[in-house]
């Protein structure tokens, strides 16, 4: 019984080559990992080995030869017995065009986007609940509290997290209640912890890894992405990441141009990332618990400037928001306004000085940047036919270019005029206190945005 | 939180130590012998190393026909490493982690040959149904947790899943592979101060097959004795000979014993050596083939339990036997591999995410 030697395929790009020298001749005897010929590449000269055992019969194809088609036979080894017969076996089945294309008559190949049907509405909140005004700050803090109660998986990771209460106090007396096992001090090593912290959940736990700030997630971005992200997928579907990033996001204050970012629109590009960014308390404490309840990877963008500020926080047993669904701050019939983060009290502001000149605007949360609540949007734009995207950030390639898209492909014949962006200047942040001003979104602008929109 | 102050220690009490011998001043893992297999145990060895290198050669062959695509790395003649080290953890109560070159790993792991094949053709019967491919593999079920494409990531993850043993207290151990061209990766050592200072129980095993990708160890590494990557953050680390499956899982009993007693990672530096390319494309210009063809002969893993099995008085026609069974287990999986079909257009958009939102 002979075994076909074919030509192979030694690269990912490799259609044909050069059979440049045989290192046998007919008769010899080789065995498994001899190498028995020398084949040149697009890219190198590669070594060709054996796997099985036998006698070289024939050399098909005389060294020298170029542009030997990948899949030809070049040697015929005759083998000592029916071992060659399992090695022969799949080969015979290889011929032409056969073997690149498998066993799939019939299969359709157009490709199903699967309609997310199950939306959830934000839960009713019961006549008569008592609000308490509590600090976005305070409201972070009460999440990860109650979900690590509810649930002994949950721990939270980073720096200064523990003994020091956190760099910005938002995980103040979770040690006190939780003990060091669940509320854990790390090395500034960014891209060990998250890695750590990704393992962790994959091995079953959920994580809550803050980062001081998401600038400095910049060295663990590769986790994030390639083992956060990518893991459910590539397993098909065995191997989760369960694992919260958070940790504040976006422009602060003077601190310069390393550490004024908003990375958002980073996050967003990936799939298999969920990607918040909350506003006010309520929406933080809902919105952060949902995420540690959440079997997928989230990304939770916080903002320092929010998080000494207070706000009503319904006070529930169990305080959860849906992922993916936006929410109208303010509604209005002239315009649509669309943010998040802190751009949303920007908008606020904004609507009312617009509304003291007669134009009512509605304000819409984002809330959830990935997966982006569409519906929201567009169903605003056909009832206002206005649209303005205020975002604290460059708008290049950003979440407000992705929303123009969607009004674009999606809402065309609802709008009136171009979709109008409204966000930082197209420069590192500057330091300078003036500079910064100037570089950074205001109510102001967002207003001259509107009213130049509207030809008013 | 007010913190009581510590009294400072005397120095008084050290005063006398630059005269003292040096002596190690902590605990250290007793030097490790060679495993005293018996017959069984031996053939079993020989086995699933034999298992390995002719999955492999058919994956080579595989990818030459075309059915394999993209990176492809082959494990011959590291087999003695994941072998050794694999039967002396407990499956389903530890798990193993590792980069791209795994498929030898999962093997060992106990994983059908035929659902790895047919990952690596990218078919739907693979065992990411065929969405992760060569260097993307997982099976939860066995502790397997990949398979990483990111030189070094599954340090840091290895060091997470053993964190996750910990802190679940199941008293389980991660053994974390990784070459000697990841060695060199910061959040390697990121993640070893973590996990000494934690206590973590993880094994971070080195496979040092002397090369990362086309530079050698020599050419990459200020101290090239990878063993001791791990002492300044108090990591006591064993060097092995990884061309001797007994050596390796005499290594691999005293680093077990050692984690899963409590005290802290453990390095096992495995020297060992890849025979083919760093991937299939690899024309691995960087070495002599008299090198390589000098450790083929002196030292491969298999030829060295094979010569020890025939001095316990197994016949070369046993062997034979044997042979011929597995080519035939490794003949069917490719089959398999070539035949399965590939995935449904519609697994395009699934498993992106768990949930609905």
């Amino acid at each position: 019984m002979a075994t076909e030697l074919k030509m192979p395929a030694l690269s990912p790009t490799m259609e044909e080559g050069t059979l440049a020298r045989w290192l046998v001749k007919e008769g010899d005897e080789v065995s498994s990992g001899d190498i028995i010929a020398e084949i040149e590449t697009d890219k190198a000269t590669m070594e060709f080995e054996t796997i099985d055992e036998g006698t070289i019969g024939s050399l098909m194809v005389e060294e020298g030869t170029d542009n030997v088609k990948v899949g030809t036979v070049i040697a015929v080894l005759i083998g000592e017995d029916e071992d060659a017969i399992c090695a022969a076996a799949p080969d015979q089945k290889l011929e032409g065009d056969a073997m690149h294309s498998p066993a799939d008559v019939g299969r359709s190949d157009k490709i199903i986007v699967p309609e997310i049907t199950l939306r959830k509405d934000d839960p009713d909140v019961p006549e008569g609940t008592a609000m308490n005004s509590l600090t976005v700050r305070e409201a972070l803090r009460d999440a990860m509290a109650e979900e690590m109660r509810k649930d002994d998986r949950v721990f939270v990771m980073g720096e200064e997290v523990a003994e020091y209460q956190g760099a910005y106090k938002v995980t103040q007396g979770l040690l006190a209640e939780f003990g060091d096992k669940r509320v854990i001090d790390t090395p500034i090593t960014e891209h060990g912890f998250a890695g750590i912290g990704s393992g962790a959940a994959m091995g079953g736990l959920k994580p809550v890894v803050e980062f001081m700030t998401f600038n400095f997630a910049m060295q663990a971005i590769d986790h994030i992405i390639n083992s956060a992200a990518k893991t459910n997928y590539m397993s098909g579907g065995q191997m989760r990441c369960p694992i919260v990033f958070r940790g504040p996001n976006g422009s602060a204050s003077r601190v310069g141009a390393q550490h004024s970012q908003n990375y958002a629109p980073w996050y967003a590009s990936v799939p298999g990332l969920i990607v918040l960014s909350p506003y006010d308390a309520a929406d933080a404490k809902g919105l952060l618990k949902a995420a540690i309840q959440s079997e997928d990877p989230v990304v939770f963008l916080e903002n320092e400037m929010l998080y000494g500020r207070s706000f009503d926080v319904p006070d529930l047993d169990d305080h959860t928001l849906p992922i993916g669904k936006a929410r109208i701050m303010r509604e209005g019939s002239d315009v649509t306004i669309v943010s998040y983060s802190i751009g949303v009290g920007l908008s606020l502001e904004a609507a009312d000085a617009l509304s003291a000149q007669g134009i009512e605007a509605e304000v819409i949360d984002l809330r959830t940047i990935r997966p982006l609540d569409k519906e929201t949007i567009l169903n605003s734009l056909a009832k206002t036919n206005n649209m303005i995207v205020a975002e604290e950030g460059w708008h290049v390639c950003s979440v407000s270019s992705e929303i123009v898209s969607i009004c674009m492909e999606e809402g065309f014949d609802d709008l009136d005029a171009p979709v109008t962006r409204v966000a930082n200047e197209n420069v590192p942040m500057p330091y300078a206190a003036n500079l910064e001003a100037l570089a950074i979104i205001t109510a102001t602008k967002i207003v001259d945005a509107t009213l130049k929109l509207l030809n008013k | 939180m007010a913190k009581s102050a510590s009294p400072q220690k005397s120095p008084a009490k050290t005063s006398k130590a630059a005269s003292a011998p040096l002596i190690p001043n902590r605990e250290r893992p007793e030097e490790p012998k060679r495993f005293l297999a018996d017959k069984e145990a031996l053939l079993a060895f020989y086995r699933e190393m034999l298992l390995i290198r002719r999955f492999e050669e058919k994956a080579g062959q595989l990818y030459g026909l075309g059915l394999i695509g993209g990176f492809c790395h082959l494990y011959i003649g590291q087999e003695a490493v994941v072998v050794g080290l694999q039967s002396a953890i407990k499956p389903g109560k530890d798990s193993v982690i590792t980069g791209y070159r795994d498929h030898g790993h999962m093997l060992a792991c106990g994983i059908d040959p035929n659902i790895v094949m047919a990952e690596l053709t990218g078919r739907e019967a693979g065992i990411s149904r065929g969405k992760g491919g060569s260097m993307h593999m997982f099976s939860v079920e066995h502790g397997f947790y990949g398979g990483h494409g990111i030189v070094g990531a599954q340090v840091s993850l290895g060091a997470g899943l053993a964190f996750g043993h910990k802190y679940k207290e199941d008293g389980g151990v991660c053994l974390s592979y990784f070459g000697d061209g990841a060695a060199n990766q910061g959040q390697v050592y990121e993640s070893f101060n973590m996990a000494e200072l934690w206590k973590l129980p993880v094994i971070f095993v080195i496979e040092n097959n002397q090369y990362a990708m086309g530079t050698s160890v020599n050419r990459a590494s200020s101290e090239d004795q990878l063993y001791k990557r791990g002492e300044s953050f108090r990591i006591p680390g064993i060097q092995v000979d990884g061309m001797d499956v007994l050596a390796v899982r005499g290594a691999a009993e005293v680093a077990v014993e050692w984690v899963r007693s409590g005290k802290g990672p453990i390095l096992l530096e495995m020297k060992t050596y890849r025979y083919r390319g760093h991937s299939m494309s690899d024309p691995a210009k960087y070495r002599s083939r008299d090198e390589v063809q000098e450790v083929r002969e002196k030292s491969d893993p298999i030829e060295r339990a094979k010569a020890e099995l025939l001095e316990f008085g197994v016949k070369e026609e046993e062997l034979k036997t044997l042979d011929k069974e597995i080519r035939k287990i490794v003949s069917e999986a490719a089959d398999f591999a070539e035949t399965s079909p590939e995935p449904d257009v519609k697994e395009l958009y699934t498993d992106i995410l768990v949930e609905q939102y």
